[in-house]
């Protein structure tokens, strides 16, 4: 990517505490002198390329911006950022996020994980940095797979998934990692996929600009061990019909021509895809990514076959301004102080009753 | 009232006084050294509440004191059951005391249960007060009671007040506008009034205490008071109470100076704040709610005026990961927790002795293994702290001594945290943290210089002369590296928990760097500088005996009582246990025998005699109370004949 203006952050709501870049960034700036050791051909190397690229356009102080990861093959993302990071244990990037981000809110932190790492081992982390809604971006890689320990099912993976550890197939019913997200109170979700690259920058900067926690999650291929595994949604022929890209504001439309639509079914309420005619066509839904309900942001959710992927929505599925934890935990601080006065070391331990020995 | 006076076997810490007769009351008046008191009853009737304001008035007093809270880890067990009593042991005297004492000279049995889960542990002689009213058929068949106690000529060898203190509560508070049950949830004030006028307490402070906790009620708090100063005439007036107690405040045994009671948890949670202050860091505690530690998550929470920020996680490994996050952005990260907790965060430890960060992990120890004894005391996880964790993870270790001492093991938690980059454990437990004795409050002058330097810039220069940040390029004295916190240009790192090449920090699996580095950890915790141990030997005994943690008390008190019957006993007691001081070899050496007294199986003596090859004798209970001192007396004395 070509030099970017560095004037963006300045406007974004989120990030006024974090200083600005004195120069103009580039690509480059953001690339560590790590060599990068994902298998090649995975499609970790485009998200990172994306989100080197989208970097300068932030503008931030690069010494203010830190990635934490957890373990697996997307975790190792921080080494190949220059910045500051992070590579932690398994499932926990998000605690030790949580604890950076509410004491640091200077930074601008970023959290990578993977279908594992986050909805495995680390789910109850992942859930509760939603609902509090901490100043933290989560990209989660969702290959569907584990890879680093080559190759078993995921809580991702489809039902039947014949791997190593279930050679009969797995039996695990999979999590839909937007469903879960919009069920813990996040107040952003988004879905993106590894191979486009412009639909997943534009997902990255909503993201950038959200306060609070953002759940950005990425389709992403292992060709070792899941290979093709979003091939519905990459093939040009196919992704046509398959992929229902979500723009706020727009009647969600797709398919050759637009031809089809999501409606609500007034019988259930829940949505449905329809063919478009002119006696619908005023019927179909408005994508409204800020609705304070999240109910219609969870049903488009669930709009996508798990086994085909057809109706898979992409982009901002929710975005909703929410109290943040960490600006809450300052202001709490700070009306400390106005309350009682700075705290006062000698008073506190003095405490109320005391007694005096005089030699 | 003989058991009012130290019994021989008892005195060694300190000397009976003679009696006299009150200058203005028609009653008598003796004077004591010491004296032992036991509140008991239902884990409703508000017993430790009775024992804080009683605690409260005696050091206001001036007493020295020493407590011993036991409870049910139920909040409401079953009322009238053994397993639902609660009590509150205080130990106070005119001269300095160790231990909330083995025998109590007088018993509050709010019921049949408390006197039966109690009556036990008391001394031929001792005064007992109970609550007739309680000692209905009913229930004294349900703690198996046959007949009453009160009048089968079992507690003959007491000395028995029989009070009706429910009648008499629900009496004093006719013209109150409560019904008989609200008026008879005052008795506890009431029993709190009579002991305060048997031993002279004053009450002021009791009476501030219930206005203020009342202060939206205040037909509840004027109930309160008025049960409790009934209480307090009753003793006046009734008959059956002839002779009250003056204990003298403790002038002579403590140096000069502002004192305050003070519990572990509370003296804990204040050296923390402490610890902030002096190392200029801000305060971040990741905590999640286990008995018996959650009172110093609630403590920090109130004082967020000290830029200290609280964190109450999901569970205890975001606990100590956001702690973990903090200290890599450059606050103070604390973890509290007790033993189960320490289990579940032992990975994230490991990251931090990888990671080379300061952390402090507090474990409020109890008893275990799993859930355990959540309410009651042990020293079980001293080898957890040492070894639990994957990989060669060495963390040092230190344990505070006397609940006051909990502030200044805090604050050398921190300076060790802080000066090598590591975390460090520090092993309180929950007679430390729940018992509470007089503190001198430390002038701010006397606390320790705790200032660290982040790294500015870089540290290295390349053969090409590049200038270059190594985050794991080490202090040669400390072998600390450097902590560059997010925010510093050009320092720009990654680290995590796989390997890393020496200096640089980047990944490496080479075999020679990993040997190097598992020795170099190794070594920066080895060489930590702490204090030599101290040895208390006036008589150049041949036995010594070695404690760490909260045994000091009864251990100190043993010792006492030995030398005062003519024995020779040394004494040390280890605050660090990881890595233990350097001349403890040359100590154990000077001595024939060395006992380690341990409410655990023998976890010091197995290190110790890992380490040293002494062949150090093992004293162990594990029976979730703290040691009484006669038997330890006792079992030491077997050591020193044996």
């Amino acid at each position: 990517m070509a030099e970017t203006s560095t004037e963006g952050a300045g406007t974004i709501e989120a990030l006024t505490l974090v200083p600005k870049a004195e120069g103009r960034q580039s690509m480059k700036d953001f690339k560590s002198d790590q060599e990068v050791r994902w298998c090649p051909g995975c499609g970790d190397y485009a998200i990172l390329a994306a989100v080197q690229g989208f970097m300068p356009e932030l503008g931030l102080a690069k010494e203010n911006i830190v990635f934490v990861s957890g373990i697996g093959c997307s975790s190792r993302f921080p080494y190949y950022m220059n910045t500051y990071g992070m590579h932690s244990i398994h499932g926990r990037a998000p605690a030790i996020a949580t604890g950076l981000a509410s004491s640091r809110r200077d930074l601008s932190v970023w959290v990578v994980t993977g279908d594992g790492d986050a909805l495995s081992i680390g789910g109850n982390h992942l859930i509760h940095a939603l609902r509090r809604n901490v100043n933290l971006k989560i990209l989660l890689f969702n290959n569907r797979i584990y890879g680093l320990t080559k190759g078993q099912y995921s809580p991702t993976s489809e039902v039947g998934k014949i791997t190593k550890s279930t050679p009969m197939g797995s039996l695990d019913a999979p999590f839909n990692p937007v469903s879960l997200a919009i069920g813990a109170e996040a107040s952003f979700v988004a879905r993106t996929i590894d191979s486009d690259r412009k639909h997943l920058t534009s997902v990255l900067r909503e993201a950038a600009a959200h306060p609070g926690t953002a759940l950005i999650e990425v389709y992403q291929n292992c060709n070792i061990f899941n290979d093709g595994a979003f091939e519905a949604l990459k093939d040009k022929q196919q992704a046509e019909e398959a992929v229902i890209r979500l723009e706020h504001g727009k009647p969600i439309r797709f398919g050759s021509d637009l031809s089809k639509g999501v409606v609500r079914d007034a019988a259930t309420g829940d949505l449905k895809v329809v063919d478009v005619t002119a006696d619908n066509e005023s019927r179909i839904l408005v994508h409204d990514a800020h609705a304070a309900s999240p109910t219609t942001a969870f049903a488009l959710s669930r709009l996508a076959d798990p086994d085909t992927l057809h109706n898979t929505p992409i982009g901002v599925l929710r975005s909703v301004d929410r109290p943040v934890y960490d600006t809450q935990m300052a202001d709490q601080l700070d009306t400390a102080i106005v309350q009682n006065g700075k705290g006062d070391l000698a008073t506190l331990l003095a405490g109320g009753d005391t007694w005096t020995v005089v030699g | 009232m003989t058991s009012q006076v130290s019994r021989t076997a008892e005195q060694a810490d300190g000397a009976v006084v003679g009696e006299q007769r009150g200058p203005g009351g028609t009653k008598d008046v003796r004077r004591l050294d010491r004296v032992i008191i036991r509140f008991a009853g239902d884990s409703g009737d508000g017993m430790q509440l009775t024992g804080d304001r009683f605690t409260s008035e005696t050091a206001s007093f001036g007493n020295d004191l020493s407590t011993l809270p036991n409870f049910p880890a139920e909040i409401r067990a079953p009322a009238g059951t053994l397993p639902g009593v609660s009590s509150f042991q205080l130990h106070f005297a005119d001269h300095d005391i160790l231990t909330p004492g083995d025998a109590p000279n007088v018993l509050v049995a709010m019921n049949p249960a408390a006197l039966k889960a109690n009556i036990a542990d008391l001394p031929r002689g001792a005064e007992i007060i109970v609550n007739t009213d309680e000692f209905t058929k009913r229930a004294m068949q349900k703690v198996g009671y046959a007949a009453s106690p009160l009048e089968d000529g079992s507690l003959d060898g007491y000395s028995l007040h029989e009070v009706p203190l429910t009648t008499l509560t629900v009496e004093a508070l006719k013209d109150f506008d409560l019904s008989r049950k609200e008026a008879e949830r005052s008795k506890n004030m009431f029993a709190l009034g009579l002991l305060s006028w048997m031993y002279h307490r004053p009450t002021e402070g009791t009476e501030k205490f219930l206005r203020t906790k009342f202060a939206k009620q205040p037909q509840i708090a004027e109930a309160n008071l008025a049960a409790f100063r009934a209480g307090w005439n009753f003793g006046e007036t009734t008959e059956d109470f002839a002779v009250s107690y003056e204990i003298a405040p403790a002038t002579t045994a403590f140096p000069p100076g502002t004192y305050r009671n003070i519990s572990g948890n509370l003296a804990l949670a204040y050296g923390l704040i402490a610890a902030s202050r002096q190392a200029d860091l801000p305060l971040f505690l990741g905590s999640y709610p286990i008995t018996p530690a959650s009172d110093i998550l609630h403590e920090l929470s109130r004082h967020k005026n000290f830029g200290v920020r609280t964190f109450q996680a999901e569970d205890e490994i975001a606990g100590i990961g956001a702690a973990l996050g903090a200290a890599f952005g450059g606050s103070l990260g604390v973890t509290s927790t007790s033993g189960p907790g320490v289990a579940l965060k032992s990975e994230t430890i490991g990251l931090a002795v990888s990671l080379e960060l300061p952390l402090l992990v507090i474990d409020i120890q109890r008893g275990g293994p799993s859930t355990g004894l959540p309410t009651k005391t042990e020293q079980a996880d001293l080898l957890q702290a040492m070894f639990g964790r994957n990989g060669e993870a060495p963390v040092p270790v230190i344990a505070p001594c006397t609940p006051a001492d909990c502030f200044e093991a805090a604050m050398e938690a921190a300076r060790i945290a802080l000066t090598y980059r590591t975390p460090v454990m520090l092993l309180s437990d929950g007679y430390l943290a729940n018992g509470s004795e007089p503190w001198r409050i430390p002038e701010l002058d006397e606390l320790p210089d705790l200032t660290v330097q982040f790294a500015q810039g870089p540290n290295h220069t390349l053969e090409d002369g590049t200038e270059v940040f190594w985050p794991y390029k080490r202090d040669p004295q400390t072998l600390a590296r450097p902590w560059a916190i997010p925010g510093t240009p050009g320092l720009e790192h990654r680290i995590g928990g796989i390997e890393k090449e020496d200096g640089t920090g980047n990944i490496s699996y080479a075999p020679a760097n990993h040997d190097f580095m598992v020795r170099t950890r190794q070594a920066k915790i080895d060489g930590i500088d702490v204090p030599e141990l101290e040895v208390d030997d006036p008589h150049e005994a041949r036995t010594l005996v070695l404690g760490w943690g909260s045994t000091y008390g009864p251990i100190t008190a043993a010792v006492r009582r030995l030398r005062t019957a003519g024995e020779s006993i040394a004494q040390a007691h280890l605050r660090h246990l990881n890595p233990f001081p350097r001349n403890l070899g040359a100590v154990l050496k000077r001595y024939d025998k060395v006992v380690i007294p341990e409410m655990n199986l023998g976890q010091l003596a197995t290190l110790v005699r890992a380490k040293y090859l002494v062949d150090a004798h093992s004293y162990n209970q594990v029976n979730g109370m703290p040691f009484k001192a006669e038997q330890l007396a006792t079992a030491l004395k077997e050591a020193i004949d044996g």
